[in-house]
């Protein structure tokens, strides 16, 4: 297919236009259509639940919604009704993520785009603009099985720190830190490590960025979200917020030893942090992932 | 015929329950029915007859006792309830005796 036969297809399919995929579309999520296969975040345990590490034991999981204010009614989104949505507990620190777990067949560029939008809970009359801590995007990736050559575990990590202890921040920053990594149970088969921790952020040069926050808890804009991978080199390619292109050339991903069973893996996670005592929402009105052809 | 749509929620994983309890809520508004399943991982004194409530809303922040109960298991294993017409929230709410605890894992199991 011609590359303007394909973007004529494309820009003539009204789910499809608002996106700018690469040739192969992997998945394309519309959350009207149910959970699309998006699921909770489980930590690591043998033998107990005891076991799990206990960042890990509170991870809320993704539900849909159709953003029922109490003032306003249903919001909906922006292509109809149902959202797949992330929602803490009412306390600081308290994190909800959404995960979509699935392996590649080419090492080769990938692109994840979204539309998105957050709020905190309207339990009170007040803008309430520094609830939310953050809201984040990340790939957990493993390289093939034939690498022969330091075979590694990449984690680029990306998050919107909107606010940080009641303070507006507005930055994109990123993640390259290793987080330690613990013996789970006895068998010596389990590890865990808690990447999303609070620790361990850098801000990405360039990386303010103010969003349409608009006023009150009730009111939501969506926005557009795009994240490029390069699953060859292991290196970012891309980070666009809207009308904002980052630069992520000189940026690095956080990066581990394989593990013995993930190889080429390619998880997809979105998330949500709460600053305050009131419950974070991100909500995702769809999702498109797509790649290079490859073979 | 275009299939039903489904999905489990585990809306507590290994909570520890004391005094007054609230499983956290779940937006529900594309389901017809549901099923809460409160699987006690450990009970510890707590007597037959204690319920947790069904609670329905319709913002998510203000609640309504819906009728159903669900049974607390007084020792270690899995009750239920099912529950319809609710609109676009649910979520448990409870009280154990003093001196009781219990561990639970709850599920919300959802049908369109």
């Amino acid at each position: 297919m011609t590359s303007d036969l394909r973007q004529a297809l494309l820009h003539s399919d009204p789910s499809l236009s608002r996106f700018n995929p690469l040739e192969r579309i992997l998945f394309y999520d519309d959350f009207n259509q149910g959970m699309q296969g998006w699921t909770a975040l489980i930590g690591n345990y043998e033998d107990s639940l005891d076991s799990m590490l206990p960042e890990y034991r509170d991870i809320r999981p993704p539900m849909l919604s159709n953003l029922s204010m109490w003032d306003s009614g249903t919001v909906g989104t922006l292509t109809g009704n149902y959202a797949l949505k992330l929602a803490t507990r009412p306390r600081p620190d308290s994190i909800s993520v959404g995960i979509k777990r699935m392996t590649f067949r080419h090492a080769g560029p990938i692109r994840l785009e979204a539309f998105f939008t957050f709020k905190p809970e309207a339990t009170e009359l007040r803008l309430a603009e520094t609830d939310v801590r953050a809201v984040g995007v990340l790939f957990d990736l493993q390289v093939s099985d034939r690498t022969i050559e330091n075979p590694l575990r990449v984690m680029p990590h990306i998050r919107y720190l909107n606010a940080l202890d009641g303070k507006a921040v507005e930055r994109w920053q990123y993640k390259s830190e290793r987080m330690s990594m613990y013996e789970i149970g006895g068998s010596g088969k389990t590890r865990s490590h808690f990447h999303l921790a609070p620790e361990g952020w850098a801000d990405l040069p360039g990386g303010d960025q103010r969003l349409c926050y608009n006023e009150i808890a009730t009111k939501h804009n969506w926005y557009y979200l795009r994240l490029d991978f390069d699953l060859e080199t292991m290196s970012y390619l891309g980070l666009q917020c809207n009308d904002r292109v980052f630069e992520v050339s000189d940026i690095e991903p956080m990066q581990i030893p394989a593990m013995p069973n993930l190889w080429c893996m390619l998880n997809s996670f979105f998330w949500v942090e709460s600053d305050c005592d009131s419950r974070a929402f991100l909500y995702l009105d769809s999702v498109l992932l797509s790649a290079e052809m490859g073979e | 015929m275009i299939m039903r749509q489904s999905a489990t929620a585990t809306v507590e994983l290994n909570t520890e329950w004391r005094g007054k309890f609230t499983a956290e809520p779940f937006e529900v508004a594309w389901a017809s029915e549901a099923i809460y399943f409160i699987r006690a991982l450990e009970s510890e004194g707590v007597p037959g007859g204690v319920n947790a409530r069904v609670q329905i809303s319709p913002d998510g922040m203000h609640w309504c006792d819906e009728g159903t109960l669900v049974p607390l298991p007084s020792a270690p294993g899995t009750a239920y309830a099912r529950v319809t017409h609710f609109g676009g929230w649910l979520r448990l709410e409870g009280e154990l005796p003093n001196g009781a605890h219990m561990k639970v894992i709850v599920h919300l199991v959802l049908k369109s």
